[in-house]
């Protein structure tokens, strides 16, 4: 196959997988969309619609600008089949990324190839199918635990899941960057101590904190004092 | 039947197994169709194959890490809903901030087992599910005519100055560490006003933990646990969690 050929065969290759990757993207989506109305039918109750969209716009305000970016970043890193699974199949910056980016490094091609997508595709594919099956397998066992999950004892573990996660996360980002979390996190606390009413609307506080961060953020890399981000 | 029963339901695992049997059959699919691609335009079969399995070896400690998250999501959300997020679209960070979130805006004070019931339940995965749509939405729309202008012009993602970071990973970095702070100062406003520790002292028993994996982690022998550092700080804060509950 020459150069040429090469080409045209690609490009009919990724017109093939740009179809079949929509088709799986609007029924999968859908189908996750769908659990939960399923999911509220078994039991007659449906989704509460204000809270709903209270909860979307504060959580679109903080996870849909971070989707376009990494839609943006990664997708021509992976391809055509490589975005569609990547993009379906989730945990994108701590395993799919990596992974591709392994994969392509061992190979030794090139970003923007037909060589390159087809690396990024296999990769992810392989990836997203063991992440499955060893889910499977790990619920498989984790179901006989289920009564030990649900004791009261361990209430107040999974009461402070999110505690637990924001601790924990939070250290992990202060240290990639302290120079850029030491301002919100000092004014953010001050308005907790002193204005005890902002507690009651702390999913709202994340507003104000996040922008003041990216604000701390863009005039310290403005000024070239932000430091390396880890 | 209380809510945990509920939502650990036959009917709801057997919906996750068919979505995610559905998603497992067109990765396979998507791996078949690029492997004879490959073979096509002259690849190396051996590259290819070393492709999957090096892919597959590295995929392994990462998922372990993803299903010791099911465990710290299950006791709220339920085992299937766990399942499916992790499985597929979802991180374990984003589910639990958004299902928080989600809590807040239906009137409860948190994300907890007491407060939650299948009503809740089905807005704050609903939440989930839509709040993190943004990728497969940019994708099922964009990516065709995206990729094409990318590709006719190789360089269209700006290069900073030198000694200084592209706009869009500080906004990244700054966004999550804005979330953090809301929750984290929120936990000191509650210790100080209010006396409630459990919060305060669960995130900095996590926290601390975290520092420790962080400092390990820039070993190299101790590189592997930069896959487990959110997962198992959290289980051993929540850990710390009940003991303290026991003793006070």
């Amino acid at each position: 196959m020459n150069e040429q050929q090469k080409q045209a065969y690609f490009e009919k290759f990724n017109r093939q997988l740009h179809i079949l990757g929509k088709v799986m993207l609007a029924v999968s989506l859908t189908a996750l969309v769908a659990f939960s109305f399923i999911a509220g039918a078994i039991y007659h109750v449906m989704p509460e619609w204000k809270g709903f969209l209270l909860g979307i716009v504060n959580v679109g305000i903080i996870y849909y600008p971070v989707a376009i970016v990494e839609f943006l970043v990664y997708s021509p890193m992976l391809g055509v089949g490589g975005s569609y699974l990547a993009f379906l199949t989730g945990n994108l910056t701590n395993l799919k990324i990596p992974c591709a980016m392994n994969a392509r490094a061992l190979s030794g091609v090139e970003a923007g190839t037909p060589e390159n997508e087809i690396i990024s595709t296999l990769s992810i594919a392989a990836s997203a199918i063991v992440t499955m099956l060893i889910l499977a397998i790990g619920v498989l066992m984790i179901v006989p635990l289920q009564p030990v999950l649900s004791s009261p004892v361990l209430e107040p573990a999974f009461d402070h899941v999110v505690a637990a996660l924001f601790g924990a996360f939070g250290v992990k980002y202060y240290i990639k960057c302290p120079r850029i979390a030491v301002v919100p996190f000092v004014v953010m606390t001050l308005l907790c101590i002193f204005v005890p009413a902002v507690l009651n609307y702390t999913s709202i506080s994340i507003i104000p904190a996040g922008l003041l961060a990216i604000a701390v953020g863009w005039f310290l890399n403005k000024k070239g004092l932000l430091g390396e981000i880890r | 039947m209380d809510y945990l029963s509920q939502v650990n339901a036959l009917p709801l695992y057997l919906i996750v197994a068919a979505i995610l049997l559905f998603i497992l059959i067109l990765c396979t699919v998507f791996l078949v169709r690029s492997y004879r691609a490959g073979i096509a335009i002259g690849m190396d079969p051996k590259i290819l194959k070393k492709t999957i399995t090096t892919s597959a070896v590295f995929t392994i400690l990462p998922s372990i890490g993803i299903l010791v998250g099911v465990v710290t999501l299950s006791g709220t959300l339920g085992i299937p809903l766990s399942w499916l997020r992790l499985s597929v679209v979802g991180a374990l960070q984003y589910e639990l901030s958004v299902a928080e979130i989600a809590a807040e805006a239906i009137g409860l004070s948190g994300l907890k087992v007491s407060e939650m019931s299948v009503g809740a339940y089905t807005t704050v995965s609903l939440v989930m599910t839509v709040g993190i749509l943004g990728g497969g939405i940019c994708t099922l729309f964009f990516l065709k005519k995206y990729l094409k202008k990318v590709y006719r012009k190789p360089k269209t993602l700006s290069q900073p100055e030198s000694g200084k970071q592209g706009l869009g990973s500080i906004a990244m970095v700054a966004m999550f560490i804005g979330l953090c702070t809301a929750y984290i100062s929120s936990y000191i406003g509650e210790f100080v006003n209010h006396g409630t520790y459990m919060p305060l002292f669960t995130a900095v028993a996590a926290g601390l933990i975290m520092a420790v994996f962080v400092f390990l982690g820039r070993k190299p022998k101790f590189r592997w646990l930069e896959n487990f550092d959110v997962a198992l700080s959290m289980l051993l804060a929540m850990g710390a969690a009940v003991a303290l509950n026991q003793l006070v």
